[in-house]
């Protein structure tokens, strides 16, 4: 017999096994796809820090990844500083706006800030449309950007950027698995579970709401580097308010839980793809199984499993008689019992 | 543990004035009173006097109109609920408010989360302090669910537990912050006989290990037996307060509140 935790473990490995040689059994086609699948994994990732473990409702993760892809654009074909180099400097540009963004906005309830970051999204791609500053090139975009360049080696073929894409996936798998397992995400569970008894406890809920926000931006800034350079042009379009929704709905797909989040990309972005023949009737077909999907597993595809301390040895010191029910024995010892 | 030699007895927490008005109510008007550091104090009251509202101006859930709050000597009104409780004063809710789908443990780490110092980086490194800091708050959370007698339970969904065993995870969850002075709302409230009989066991264990209790309660006989001052309330004004002897006797307070109970 095996416990959820473990069964979870072993999907996990098989799927990283999946994924490590998954390429060399495709064609060019559906390498793009896995490609595109990982970059949406990415996001939806950074968007699970905001939305699955602090339970912030915000739909307009697309304006992080956009304002990531655009400072490496302008960047990249202005300066010509080679485009990996940038994605720390894309992070920080969309940590920055995310930061300035959500301060005034992060203390509304849900739905409210629900309306609040649609806004956000479509404010971005209105102003990138209108060509800010001069810079980002109007509805046209911005064409030209380098392929990336790993010590000296040069990306360009869909391959080398499935391993790109999904290496960095991994790596925030295990970053963000780390952070999630720490004190910093337990505060995020306890604002998702309450706020008000979060606060009342000592849990900063103001500032780890930001922190989680600002975090989020932070990681859908670098995928958008990894984005701009991928398909080389950007525009305004790939930045939509129905991106956000895509990435948003990924999230509550999955329940929370990193592996969750993984399948549902597959399913959200995959299927569309494997549904092409049944051309115009596929997005009805999908539409069909989120409703199934959402009536038959409400809270999602795989909510996150309790997280896991090491308490057995200590448990035995704390109670030294041993017996099960000493403690509450010895709570009521000494007094009488007087009606 | 106790105040420093030669002064005397210090208060830890002093209101002064303190006034709430909601709307056109005025839910607490113009109540002044001391928590001697040692002491386990008791607010009581008829349904509606304003002691939640005491204890939501104490904890800065609410921003009194007028008057201050010093505790250990400095005034914190208007400071936020969090920095209240990383100031040493640590609460329970009267409608349970405990994260009822994490883990008892989480919900006991919670009140540990202000004592500690790893930061963000940290945390997404799993840095070996980080590590060494988390072994410790499991450590302490765990002695702290042992001390209310709950260390079996770590791992069960804290929505499952009993009315009277969520009121103790409660407790051990501000304990867990360090506090020098605990604040129960109705810590009573929902349990059997039995359990409060083991509470006053377990308030008084807390004062022995040095940290100062105010509690709201209506069941007259915990009040009786663990207070050594009473504050009595009565539509937002204080009308007596005292050792519990001399207010179970005040006519004011036996008119307004206590005439109303069989028990006494």
């Amino acid at each position: 017999m095996m416990n959820s935790a473990s069964r979870r473990r072993a999907a996990s490995v098989i799927l990283a096994l999946v994924l490590a040689v998954l390429p060399l059994l495709l064609d060019r086609y559906w390498t793009d796809v896995c490609v595109s699948i990982g970059l949406y994994a990415l996001l939806a990732l950074s968007l699970n820090v905001i939305l699955g473990q602090a339970g912030i409702f915000h739909m307009g993760h697309a304006a992080f990844y956009a304002v990531g892809a655009y400072v490496t654009a302008i960047v990249n074909t202005q300066c010509h500083v080679p485009v990996l180099w940038l994605m720390p400097l894309a992070g920080c540009a969309a940590a920055l706006f995310a930061l300035i963004v959500a301060r005034p906005i992060i203390h509304l309830r849900g739905d409210y800030l629900l309306i609040v970051t649609i806004g956000i999204v479509e404010i971005v791609r209105i102003a990138l449309v209108n060509d800010v500053g001069g810079l980002t090139g109007g509805a046209n975009g911005i064409f030209g950007i380098a392929r990336p360049e790993l010590f000296g080696f040069k990306i360009r073929k869909g391959i080398q950027f499935y391993y790109l894409v999904w290496g960095m996936v991994g790596a925030s798998l295990l970053l963000l698995g780390w952070l999630a397992r720490s004190r910093f995400g337990r505060a995020l569970s306890y604002i998702k579970e309450d706020d008000i008894a979060a606060e009342g406890c000592g849990v900063d809920v103001a500032r780890y709401k930001l922190a989680a926000f600002v975090l989020g931006a932070f990681w859908a800034g670098m995928a958008g580097t990894l984005y701009a350079a991928k398909m080389t042009i950007i525009a305004p379009e790939s930045f939509s308010f129905m991106e956000s929704v895509i990435i948003f709905a990924v999230v509550i797909l999955s329940g929370g839980s990193q592996l969750g989040v993984l399948v549902s990309t597959f399913l959200f972005i995959g299927l569309p793809e494997l549904l092409r023949e049944f051309s115009n009737a596929r997005m009805l077909i999908f539409g069909l199984a989120m409703m199934v999907m959402m009536v038959w597993r409400p809270q999602g595809l795989l909510p996150p499993l309790p997280r896991r301390y090491r308490v057995r040895e200590r448990l035995s010191r704390l109670l030294p008689r041993g017996a099960g029910d000493a403690a509450e024995a010895g709570n009521t010892r000494e007094v009488p019992h007087v009606r | 543990m106790c105040a420093e030699a030669g002064t005397a007895p210090a208060s830890l927490l002093s209101l002064d004035g303190v006034t709430k008005i909601f709307g056109g109510l005025i839910a607490v008007n113009d109540v002044s009173f001391n928590v001697r550091e040692g002491s386990v104090v008791g607010l009581i009251g008829p349904n509606g006097a304003g002691k939640t509202t005491v204890f939501n101006c104490i904890t800065g859930n609410y921003l009194p109109e007028q008057g201050d709050i010093l505790f250990a000597g400095r005034s914190i009104r208007g400071e936020k609920p969090h920095a209240i409780v990383e100031l040493g004063i640590a609460r329970t809710f009267q409608s349970i408010r405990l994260f009822s789908r994490l883990p008892v443990l989480e919900n006991v780490l919670a009140g540990q989360h202000c004592r500690l110092k790893s930061g963000l980086l940290a945390s997404m490194f799993h840095t070996p302090s980080q590590r060494r800091e988390e072994r410790k708050a499991v450590e302490r959370a765990m002695e702290e669910l042992a001390f209310v007698g709950l260390a079996e339970k770590y791992a069960e969904e804290a929505g499952s537990l009993s009315y009277g065993n969520q009121r103790l995870v409660e407790i051990a969850r501000a304990l867990a912050s360090n506090p020098r002075l605990l604040i129960l709302d109705e810590p009573a409230g929902g349990m059997n006989d039995q359990e409060t009989v083991a509470l006053v066991d377990t308030i008084t264990a807390i004062r022995r290990r040095g940290v100062t209790v105010l509690l709201i309660e209506h069941d007259m006989r915990l009040v009786m037996q663990v207070c050594r001052h009473l504050i009595v309330l009565e539509h937002g004004t204080m009308i007596a307060e005292g050792a519990p002897e001399v207010v179970r006797k005040d006519p004011d307070v036996i008119r307004a509140y206590l005439g109303a109970e069989d028990e006494m």
